[in-house]
Formats: structure tokens, sequence, C-alpha cells
């Protein structure tokens, strides 16, 4: 018997907008018109500021550890602009603020996370998001259970998940993508390759070419973008957006990309990164580009950035002085938010917070114990 | 997201009577009270290994599918990570998951969504994303699965905060409790036996609900209390059985969920007897033995005349050879040993 090819596949890598400002006229057809560019550009800018604020604050001691997202906005924004707010669900790890402030989370919920308050996850009524989840992959499982509920319930809506390369690694994300695609669910898989897992760079943690690829064992669409250019990441997103509202199962997107930053404020990616490969990714920020391109059409100039900047750094004051003027939690809320009803045995516990041992004092505790009675 | 509420159970009416001929076997009383909140829930769904097509491997689900249809029956692939983090997303969006596990040993490979996330969701989002996720399946050793397949959960689990933990022994008590675990506005971890499934027992055509945190008292007794849950609760019934012809009367306490725990019960049962024995089908070290025994110790230690007993398994992986497997768990003789040992 001959051999046959049972099957081959191609991974396509789309670039619309390239790092010099050069747009692909013909694919950026029906994309994002001139003014919402101009919108992008500017909130850019403004997660940008805060970004890099945020990191500020850590080191002055006003905030816990924090992820910079620095270098990686296009994809939170081109992606979060393809789904439909208060329609579709954003189910995200930690590195896609301006996703979720595009879908109306406050930002200063953002910090009160960071600053270590677990109300920074008390999202507000209106606003399709899950908590920020930490733990790497855990999310994927979800977002492809929510995507679930979302077919059950016969509703037209899509739920888009973020991580990064690291992610893959995971049996989370392996069993994520087995179960959309068998159950064939609205989940778009968003995955941000910045090439490192912390220390460990891409081709040290997986040996295939892509990280695309990795989907078409799950028999779903998936394509590689650009992750710094805006129309790219928009378009990849929105067709993979409608194709699952369309009741065309999930998809994946591998957005190549690059954590100009270091992993966490707990960590100095300059003791295991090469100077040079920073410095070539610094050229392929999705700011300089766009700004090049808004510049290009007339659409921007040296005064409108220095205006704009001026607004973000006034915008981002008033978002940590919202934070930071929220009072400290309560000792009741550890207590409150362990169940959905207090157990009597927690009710003492709150009244006293004597929680190594009732014995101590247990009618203090209120307990209803037939020994002291 | 849309709204789907239901009453809450009404717990203050009075439970149906245990006596009865409509006798059933363990696995139906479980069926029931799934089929029963499917009917009236159409959030709730159940997904495992084997649950639909097979019936389940234990055939709990025996015609759940052919009534429910492969929405609200899922057979899944093996991938218990995968279904456990998939029913937290679900849940959070508002379904009702019930997920089995085939046997909770499996669980271990879902670590993450059932201690993780699952118990800790409600707290990390300021009381804002509950998981009300019942997850179900067989627990314990005694059927010569080996070690890796003869897991109690139960002492490993019930350190997390955040998780309610339900032990039936008895056909009656696994219908009224899992009916309650899928109402419940928290995730729930249902461990059954395997052992157990077969076992028939009176259980009322009707629909009722048994609260948490209330133990039965099986028998009544004067020299010592007899505390267990899950199915060595049977075993010290056979023991008081045994003991009651030296004049040893005994109270068992089935304290039927774990998380709560009915400590209150155990204590008034004390002040009667004076004397305690814990069994506990799960290793001695840090059990929920150990627990019961602490807590005693804090708030009922004048009461005690004779130091607490307590019945575990050897401190050892659980055997495969039938005979050595029955020597390491609590039995009937251990037990009434342990009984006679707080009677000096």
């Amino acid at each position: 018997m001959p051999i046959k090819t049972v099957y081959t596949a191609q991974i396509d890598h789309l670039q619309i907008l390239d790092e010099n400002g050069v747009l692909d006229e013909k694919l950026a057809k029906d994309t994002l018109t001139d003014d919402q560019v101009r919108y992008l550009y500017e909130f850019m800018i403004t997660c940008r500021t805060l970004d890099e604020v945020a990191f500020k604050l850590q080191r002055s001691g006003r905030m816990g550890t924090y992820p910079q997202n620095k270098g990686q906005e296009a994809n939170a924004i081109g992606s979060g602009f393809a789904a439909k707010k208060g329609v579709d669900f954003l189910v995200p790890c930690y590195r896609e603020n301006a996703a979720l402030f595009l879908h109306g989370l406050p930002m200063h919920y953002i910090l009160l996370h960071w600053m270590g308050d677990e109300r920074g996850n008390q999202i507000p009524e209106g606003v399709n998001m899950t908590p920020l989840s930490i733990p790497i992959g855990t999310q994927m499982l979800h977002a492809t259970g929510i995507a679930w509920a979302f077919k059950l319930r016969k509703e037209a809506r899509v739920a888009i998940t973020y991580f990064g390369d690291g992610a893959t690694s995971e049996g989370d994300f392996h069993e994520a993508m087995n179960f959309a695609s068998t159950l064939q669910v609205p989940v778009v898989f968003y995955c941000q390759n910045n090439q490192w897992a912390i220390s460990v760079p891409r081709e040290n943690q997986m040996n295939s070419e892509t990280v695309a690829q990795k989907a078409i064992a799950y028999g779903m669409p998936t394509i590689q973008v650009d992750g710094n250019d805006l129309f790219a990441v928009y378009k990849a997103t929105r067709d993979a957006v409608e194709r699952a509202r369309a009741g065309g199962g999930p998809s994946f997107i591998e957005a190549v990309t690059y954590r100009l930053a270091d992993h966490t404020t707990a960590d100095d990616a300059r003791r295991y990164r090469d100077p040079n490969e920073v410095e070539a990714w610094m050229g392929k920020d999705p700011i300089i580009r766009l700004r090049k391109f808004l510049e290009g059409k007339g659409l921007w100039n040296a005064d409108l950035q220095a205006a704009h900047e001026e607004k973000s750094r006034a915008i981002v004051a008033e978002v940590i002085k919202t934070a930071e003027g929220i009072a400290k939690p309560s000792t009741d809320d550890i207590f409150d938010f362990t169940y959905a009803t207090l157990p009597a045995e927690l009710e003492a516990q709150k009244r006293t917070m004597r929680t190594a041992s009732l014995a101590q004092e247990p009618q203090q505790a209120g307990l209803n114990n037939p020994v002291n009675a | 997201m849309p709204a789907f509420e239901l009453p809450t159970v009404d717990f203050s009416k009075p439970l149906p009577s245990r006596d009865g001929t409509r006798l059933i076997q363990f696995r139906e009383a479980l069926r029931e009270a799934m089929s029963e909140e499917m009917r009236r829930d159409p959030r709730v769904f159940l997904m495992g290994e084997e649950v639909a097509e097979y019936h389940g491997a234990y055939k709990v689900s025996q015609g759940m599918l052919e009534e429910f249809g492969p929405k609200r029956i899922i057979d899944s692939p093996i991938s218990e990570n995968g279904f456990a983090g998939m029913a937290v997303g679900a849940a959070m969006y508002g379904l009702r998951p019930i997920i089995e596990f085939m046997s909770w040993s499996f669980s271990l490979v879902a670590a993450d969504p059932i201690l993780n996330n699952v118990p800790k969701m409600l707290y990390m989002s300021g009381g804002q994303w509950g998981c009300p996720v019942v997850f179900r399946g067989n627990d314990g050793a005694g059927g010569q699965l080996g070690s890796t397949h003869s897991w109690c959960v139960e002492g490993l689990y019930a350190n997390v905060p955040g998780v309610k933990i339900v032990i039936p022994s008895n056909p009656y008590d696994a219908k009224g409790l899992l009916k309650t675990a899928i109402r419940d506005d928290d995730p729930v971890f249902f461990l059954e036996s395997e052992r157990m499934l077969g076992d028939k027992a009176h259980v009322p055509e009707e629909e009722y609900y048994i609260p948490f945190g209330q133990a039965r008292v099986a028998r009544e007794g004067d020299d010592c209390t007899l505390v267990s849950f899950g199915r060595p609760v049977n075993f010290c019934l056979e023991a008081a059985a045994e003991l009651e012809n030296d004049r040893i009367s005994v109270d068992v306490l089935d304290m039927r969920t774990i998380r709560p725990l009915d400590i209150d019960s155990i204590l008034t049962s004390l002040r009667k007897t004076n004397r305690l024995v814990v069994v506990d089908q799960c290793w001695p070290f840090a059990s929920i033995a150990s627990e019961v025994v602490t807590q005693v110790c804090e708030r009922g230690f004048d009461w005690l005349d004779t130091p607490p007993v307590r019945v575990n398994t050897e401190d050892v992986p659980t055997p495969y050879a039938k005979g050595l497997e029955y020597a390491y768990l609590p039995n009937k003789d251990k037990i009434a040993a342990a009984v006679r040992k707080t009677l000096g």
C-alpha cells in the first residue's frame, strides 16, 4: 500500500500595519475607520501612562506586585474593541488591562486589585468580565465553561480568554482547547505570545515553530498575527468573534508581541535578556507605528501628542486618587465573602476574630455550646 | 445575565418518615435527587465520564440521557481538570453544574479548579462570583481497587474553607442531602461510596431536603458516643448491636456533613455518655477524627471521663489484597474494641 498524506496544514501570519506605520490598504479594508484609530491611539497612550505610573507606585511602596502591560497594548485594545461591549465576555489573566477598560471597567479597579484589595474584582454591573486570574492557564477552562453556558442558554455571546505563550504548556490549555472544539462553544483563545515565560524564552518552552499550530490538533481555525499591529489584531479577533457568534465554534489567535518591561515588579529582566533584543522590539512598539500612521494621514502632530499626554497624566492622577481614597476593607469581609450564607461557626469567628481556638472564650464567641449552657 | 431564581428551601418543614416499604438502592436515590432538581431547574446539568450513553460507570445516571438529552447529560473526555474547570465558568455564568467524578481519586488531577478556584472565587471577587457546583462521586476504599483508586478525600479537602462537604451513609439521607446540595449557593463536595451504591432502604417518593450541619442520632445509648460519617456509620451500627449483647449501649451519631460540622450534637451526646469514639475511614494523621477530638477537647473537656479514641485506617497506603484491605479499614471489631477501651 502506498503511503498517503492524510493531513497537511499551514499557518498564516497577518500583518496590516508594519512597524514603519505603512498600512496594507487592501487588508485594512472594512477594519478600523480613521476616527476609531485615533480614538484607540489616544486610549493606548492613556493606558501606557497608567501602566508606567503603576510601576512607580509599586516602587514607592504604594502598591503591591504589578505586571506591566507595556509594549503589548495593541493586543488588548484591538481584540477588546472587536468584542461587543455589554454582550461578549472577557476572561482575562493579568496583562490586558486596556481591553477591560474598553469594556467599562473603571481604571481604579485595576489599581485597587494590585494594592491588594479583593474589591478590585467586584466587577460593576454591566461590565462583562471575570476577575483577574493569576494562576497560569486556569481561566481558559472558565472561559470554555462560560461559553458552554452561552450555548446552553442560546445566547448570542462570545467569550474571549487571554493568556501568554507560557500558559500553552499547561494542561489547562490543552483541556480547554479540546473541550471547546468538541463542544463547539463560542470562545476565542487569544494568546499573547510575548516571547518570555518570566525568564524562559519561547524556544525553550516548546519545540513547535509557532504557538498557533497547537490549535490544529484541536481542529480549530487558527492564525498568527502581528500583536503590535492594531489592525491585524482587530481583524483577526473580529473574524473569530463573528464566526463564534454565528455558531462556528472556537478559534485560536497567536499574537506575536513582546513584553517590553519585566514580568512583574518582582522581576528584573535585565539579568536574563539580551539588551539588543529589547532594543529591537522597542522599535516595534505599537504606539510608535500608530503615531507614524496617524501623522502620515495628517491626523496627528506633536501638539496633539503633548496635549493628550497631559490629559492622560491628569486622568491617571485622578484614578490614583480614587483608588487610594477608598477606605481599607473591614475584617468582616474575610468572613462574609467565604460562603454565600455565613455559617454559624464563621459568624462566631467574625465576632471575635478568634480563629485559632474557640475554646478560649466560647461564651464570648457566642456559641450555642451545650457544655457551657 | 438572565435571572433565574428559585425560592429558598424551607428547612422548617418536617422530614418524611424513614420507615416505609419503598425500598430503592442508594444509586437510585441519587438519581432521583438529580432528576427532581433537573426537572425543576433548567440551569442544572450533569457532566462527567461515562454519565450519558453508558448511564454512569456505576449506573447512577441510568435513564437520565433519555429524559434530559445530550445537552444536559454530557459525556466528557477523560479530562477531570478540564470539566471541573469548565464547571467553574459555567457556574460563574449562572448554571448549576453537577460534576461526576467516577472516583474522587481522580479529582486529584483537578486540584486547581476544585481547591484553588471553586472555594475561593466568591472570596477573591469580594463576594461577587459564587461557584455553586456540586462535585460528586465515589470516595473511599473497600472495593479492592488498589492504593491510587481508593482515596478518602475528606480529610484532605476539609482543610479548605469555602466548600461544604457532604457524606451520606444511607439512601434516605443521600436523596435529601443531594437535593440540598444542588440547591445550595456554595460549592459542595458530595462523597458517595461505591460499596454502598447497591444498599437498599426506604426512600420517600416525595421531595425533601435535609439541612446541612445537622447530625442524625442513628442509635441511642448511654455509655459512649460513637461519631462517624459515610460508610463507617454502618460499621458503628453493627458494633453497637454487638455491644448491646454485653449490655453496653452507645449513641451513634451520623454527622452527614463534615463542613459544616455539627459539633453541638456531639457535645450534647457527650454530656450524657462522657465517652467518645470517632470512626473515620481516612488516614489518622490530621484527619476529620483528629478535628472532632480537638474540638471536643477544646469545648467539652470537662465532660470526658476517659481519653477520646479515634478509629481510622492504618497509616499506610491502601492495600490491594482483600484480607489486607479489610485489616486496614475501620470495621465492627475495631470499633467495639475502641468503645470497650473508653469504658476501661
